[in-house]
């Protein structure tokens, strides 16, 4: 059984139908992405999956546990975690404390009102592990606010990885990238991968072909098409989109 | 940029600096204020406003909820206190636990309400309840004089073991309210930095992403409202002693304002230390522009006024940045070691 399955899934917006019988299912271990046009409904599908909007019809079922109608933080303390394409960092605080705040340890810790936080060596080598894993060990104790668009972004991914996630969830991750950090988060995906189950929404066909082991492709509210990018490869959707893409460049 | 949240440089201090020279100053206070043509009761005045605009930072400034209904807690404390020297039992103790008890019930029901409120709803309805809690004040007049407000409330001596010590002298008093003032500063500063303190500093950054990382932020939210009710109350049981009378007046609108602005222009929203300067400030400010002229709340409201325009972060950023201009500056690259 996957480890992560949305089933029938459908939104509306009032009159607006975003999501119209949506199912996806995600296989531990496995790198998979969505990809579709702006407007398909990506987002909206992402915000479902990850409790921030509630299905007016189906259900997400994580790991066996319906997870739908569940509120965000719950979720995310079963072990879904998920980043933000428009990021949403603590800004007024340096690095580490970004990460050290989605540290199991620190929510362990978050009713201690007397204990000194930045004197806490578990906490402190815990969020550094993790900031390693993005490359951001050396700037932990700058201001969030002073990190570039591209370290943001890895930052973001650490904020998630620190909840010791199951299953992570990414939300466009190159999105506002340029070249060179874009191929520096593929190779960070890329070392991700045989540890975490990755969900990806990405535009960037090219990326998501490389990375990910399965792709849904969502357009009008429905998935359209799914498969290995060998397999896609051959949709005349994406192939349409990707020749797009290309006389665009 | 300085900001609340930045790290202390010494993280796992219970005293630092600036606490000292402030215990030095409180110390030295009964002296000091008659030196500079001031009198006694002034300082029981500071200390316990220093004591109210602490809890009420620890919401407005570092969790960023914005109450301006805050004076009704304190009010409730003072109501609280009197009544329990005149029903119960004439005890300090008593009297101190019952108004920190009375305001945070209803600090903790008025929280229920709130916490799952955000913004300008958030506002409206502090300044709903607070209004209702004056309300109460005035009408009830059984149980707190309504506009005469609750008289002849003693000052009960403190008692510690063997020793009593009467609190009936303003001196005496004026250094238990110091007392409890440096408690509160340095439990609170603690706070600020603990693993709790951080989350309420997460939820004023960024409330969608402290959710996404599992934090029941309502529940923060709540347990704060309540933290800062009691500090109230507490504030307010100290106001009823020095007063020796509870009135409704500190209840209202205008006295809620009061402290928003002291916290604003102290530097609140960037500093610990924010409320601790702006009371001190308002209350220098209203003897010494009192002394001058009649319209002194016209020239501190304008004082008020320029500071939002051209200094937000308030006196407490103003003094940051001069020290950070200071070539020998502190910056801590690695705050985490130095502690070690």
């Amino acid at each position: 059984m996957a480890l992560f399955e949305a089933r029938n899934i459908h939104k509306r917006f009032g009159a607006r139908v975003v999501l119209e019988n949506i199912s996806l299912s995600f296989e531990e271990g496995q790198v998979s992405g969505i990809m579709g046009p702006n407007g398909a409904g990506k987002s909206t599908c992402f915000h479902v999956l990850t409790g921030q909007h509630r299905p007016d019809r189906g259900e997400v079922v994580f790991d066996g546990q319906r997870i739908s109608g569940l509120s965000p933080q719950r979720i995310a303390r079963m072990g879904v975690s998920r980043s933000f394409q428009l990021m949403n960092l603590f800004d007024d605080t340096v690095v580490i404390e970004n990460v050290m705040l989605a540290l199991p340890a620190f929510r362990a810790r978050q009713l201690h009102a007397m204990a000194a936080v930045f004197s806490d060596r578990v906490l402190i080598d815990e969020a550094l592990a993790v900031l390693d894993q993005v490359g951001l060990a050396g700037r932990a104790w700058d201001a969030a606010a002073s990190l570039s668009y591209g370290d943001r972004r890895a930052l973001e991914i650490a904020v998630a990885l620190a909840a010791e996630p199951r299953i992570l969830f990414l939300d466009e991750p190159t999105s506002g990238l340029g070249m060179e950090a874009t191929r520096r988060l593929a190779q960070l995906v890329n070392r991700l991968r045989d540890r975490y189950t990755i969900v990806m929404i990405e535009h960037d066909m090219r990326f998501l072909f490389e990375l990910a082991d399965r792709i849904s492709v969502i357009h009008w509210g429905q998935v359209i098409a799914e498969g290995t990018p060998a397999q896609l490869g051959d949709n005349k959707w994406v192939r349409r989109s990707a020749l797009a893409e290309a006389t665009h460049a | 940029m300085i900001s609340l949240s930045d790290i202390p440089a010494r993280p796992a201090a219970w005293i630092t600096l600036p606490m000292v020279v402030l215990a030095t100053v409180l110390l030295a206070t009964p002296w000091l204020l008659p030196a500079i043509g001031l009198y006694q009761y002034l300082g029981i005045e500071i200390a316990i406003w220093i004591i109210f605009a602490l809890g009420f930072n620890l919401l407005f400034g570092y969790t960023g909820l914005h109450s301006f209904g805050h004076g009704a807690y304190l009010g409730i404390g003072a109501y609280a206190f009197g009544l329990f020297q005149q029903n119960v039992a004439v005890s300090l103790w008593g009297g101190l636990l019952a108004a920190m008890l009375a305001a945070g019930v209803a600090g903790a029901l008025v929280g229920a309400f709130l916490s799952h409120r955000r913004g300008i709803y958030y506002a409206l309805l502090t300044i709903g309840f607070g209004q209702i809690f004056w309300f109460l004040a005035m009408k009830l007049h059984r149980v707190t004089g309504g506009e005469d407000g609750l008289l002849g409330i003693p000052r009960p001596p403190l008692t510690l073991g063997p020793w009593q010590v009467a609190l009936t002298d303003n001196r005496a008093l004026f250094y238990f309210a110091a007392a409890l003032l440096m408690l509160v500063l340095v439990l609170g500063w603690r706070l600020a930095n603990s693993p709790f303190g951080r989350v309420l500093q997460a939820i004023r950054q960024n409330e969608i992403r402290a959710r996404f990382v599992g934090y029941e932020v309502w529940r923060f939210k709540w347990t704060v409202f309540t933290l800062s009710a009691m500090l109230a109350g507490l504030a307010g049981s100290l106001l009823a002693m020095a007063q020796q009378s509870a009135y409704p007046d500190v209840m209202s609108l205008h006295q809620s304002g009061l402290v928003v602005m002291m916290v604003l222009v102290g530097g609140g929203l960037v500093s610990f230390w924010g409320p601790v300067l702006g009371v001190i400030f308002y209350f220098v400010a209203r003897d010494v522009l009192g002394g001058l002229t009649e319209t002194w709340l016209l020239w501190y409201g304008l004082i008020f006024m320029a500071m939002v325009m051209l200094r937000p972060e308030g006196l407490a950023g103003m003094l940051q940045s001069l020290g950070r201009r200071s070539p020998r500056h502190p910056q801590n690259a690695t705050p985490a070691t130095e502690a070690a």
